[in-house]
């Protein structure tokens, strides 16, 4: 572990991993930050199995084989919405190894009872195996297999804390047993651990898969690196810690955006049982219900269309917000059109991109890349919160939360004193969401009741495609025909 | 007792070192960053070749096999994805399109 060459060998190897990293400051140059980091993986392989030799050559050759293969095939097939999904799945998967590695090491026929290691090997195994388990919770969650509600049981936090205790209590038994019995307890506490997972994950509501997300990628790190000190493997160390820095940045990125502390996360949030209808129907600062906004609310949809379509017509800057609706309805290749549409009419086009809009950090950027827009066009909330103000429109799809004025109006909802996009500040809004009802926090959205927005409800790849169509200029205003929901 | 240090010494300078650079990455390439760092997680397969240095029984090589398969999906998987997301960024070669003072878009 010590000697020269080895260590010499190692450094050279994470010099090369955190170079790949360094190298994700521009898209452009983080394609080969991407490739640095596989060749240092790959390096570390060639390293490991140099110093070590491998007795069973045929078994890693046949199952890289097939785990690689299916892992391409995948990372062909998935689109931008679905990767949040296939991240989790993937996180799982990595979970799984770190457990059966701290497994089999821990319990194989050459296995010594050593204190650190041993120790170390068992948190390893905990680690990975509730990644495991939470990460499937996730992914199920992402992909719109589980309910995208907290699941909370009854008595949840008690029952967590009695999932932490049988887990402690069966690592410390294994510890102190003989072998045979040994393994069958950590077999135990594996499931405990997974079944703790399961516990954590499910209470976690569909908008904060964000933060889930950014703290899965962080635990797996965590397995990775304790699994090195059981196995006393340095690059084991280094990379495992290396992401676990990663997805801890991430976390608090997240927490920070929502303005939620990570401890309110992860215990769930029983919104709807917390509103109170009083206080979010009469407040003066959304304005109760004017003429005007009456007048409005009886609008046909045809009318709001075509308003909307005035609207984009007479606009000189334009600031578009999405969101993940926007990713749901596969509504961003529309979106594409529409913005070039706008600028090839001579408009400022600008895309507001809050930090937890969809469902992973940097989620509408990639939707939006996979729309080929320019991402020159995309700004960080904090870079254009303030231009709303000059702005002749801001054309909401599909986003419900991240502009919901409600969020500084209104305290003790879940979605108090969370930072929003300044919509509300635009000459007009114009919005293409699914329906009125509701973001993830459960709180009305007043931006429905401004004077100044148009409402357009209904599948976004539709509504957006009326836009298009009412803009081309050989169709002009009357014939824009498509039906809304 | 030198080794728990050494290790723990390891340890936190990765941490550190990741920390600082990681901290300076844009938002719009925190995905690709997510399933990149998710990729190298798997890491974990070099302990399991590791593992494989040793004779082994039945039992212990159906796990690891279970371990080595389970990590390389994950890694290729990775990589692949993150490179297919990050071709898709384009932007047109730098034209300064109106440039008013304040407005900084990187953060």
């Amino acid at each position: 572990m010590f000697s020269g060459p080895d260590l010499f060998l190692d450094v050279m190897i994470i010099l090369i991993l955190l170079a790949g990293i360094y190298l994700f400051n521009k898209p452009g140059d983080a394609r080969i930050g991407n490739l640095m980091a596989a060749a240092a993986l790959v390096f570390g392989a060639g390293a490991t199995l140099w110093r070590h030799g491998l007795l069973y050559p045929w078994l890693p050759a046949v199952m890289i084989a097939l785990g690689a293969v299916s892992g391409w095939r995948l990372a062909l097939r998935v689109n931008m919405l679905q990767i949040p999904a296939m991240i989790a799945v993937q996180h799982g998967a990595g979970g799984l190894a770190a457990c059966l590695v701290a497994f089999v090491e821990l319990t194989g026929s050459a296995a010594a009872p050593g204190g650190v290691n041993q120790a170390a090997g068992i948190i390893g195994l905990v680690i990975g195996a509730g990644t495991f388990s939470g990460s499937l919770i996730a992914g199920g969650k992402l992909a719109g297999r589980i309910r995208q509600t907290p699941s909370v049981l009854p008595k949840h936090s008690l029952l967590l804390m009695v999932a932490v205790i049988a887990v402690a209590a069966l690592a410390v038994f294994s510890m102190i047993s003989a072998k045979p019995l040994a393994a069958i307890l950590l077999f135990g506490t594996g499931v405990a651990a997974a079944i703790l997972g399961i516990l954590f994950s499910m209470r976690i509501g569909g908008a904060d898969m964000p933060v889930l997300i950014s703290f899965l990628n962080a635990t797996a790190g965590l397995a990775a690196a304790w699994c090195g000190i059981a196995l006393q493997n340095r690059l084991l160390i280094t990379f495992g810690a290396t992401v676990a820095a990663s997805g801890s940045i991430l976390t608090h990125v997240m927490c920070k955006a929502m303005n939620r502390g990570i401890r309110k996360v992860f215990t769930g949030s029983k919104a709807a049982a917390h509103l109170r209808p009083d206080v979010i129907f009469n407040l003066d600062d959304a304005g109760s219900e004017t003429e005007t906004q009456a007048i409005a609310r009886k609008n046909t949809p045809l009318d709001n269309l075509l308003a909307a379509i005035t609207a984009l017509k007479a606009c000189g800057s334009i600031v578009i917000i999405p969101g993940y609706g926007m990713a749901l309805a596969q509504a961003q290749f529309n979106v594409a059109k529409l913005s070039q549409t706008l600028c090839a009419m001579g408009k400022t086009v600008r895309f507001a991109i809050h930090p937890v809009a969809g469902r992973m950090p940097g989620h509408m950027h990639v939707v939006l890349a996979e729309a080929e827009i320019d991402y020159s066009l995309l700004y960080e909330m904090d870079a254009i919160n303030a231009e709303f103000k000059t702005t002749d429109l801001a054309l909401v799809v599909g986003a419900c939360d991240v502009v919901n004025p409600a969020a500084m109006a209104i305290e003790g909802t879940p979605l108090s004193g969370m930072p929003i996009l300044m919509a509300q500040d635009a000459g007009k809004i114009i919005v293409c969401n699914l329906d009125e009802k509701p973001g993830y926090s459960g709180v009305e959205n007043l931006l429905y009741r401004n004077p100044k927005t148009i409402l357009l409800f209904g599948d976004a790849q539709k509504t957006t495609s009326a836009l298009i169509e009412g803009l081309a200029p050989q169709l002009g205003n009357t014939e824009a025909q498509t039906p809304l929901q | 007792m030198t080794d728990i240090l050494f290790m723990a010494a390891v340890f936190s300078l990765s941490f550190g070192a990741g920390y600082i650079l990681i901290a300076k990455i844009p938002p719009r390439l925190h995905t690709p960053l997510m399933s990149m760092t998710n990729a190298i997680s798997a890491v974990v397969i070099l302990g399991a070749l590791v593992l494989l240095s040793i004779p082994r029984d039945g039992r212990e090589l159906f796990l690891t096999a279970l371990a080595i398969a389970a990590a390389s999906f994950n890694i290729i998987g990775g990589i692949f994805i993150t490179d297919r997301m990050l071709k898709m960024f384009k932007t047109k070669p730098s034209v300064p399109a109106d440039v008013r003072p304040g407005r900084n878009r990187e953060k």
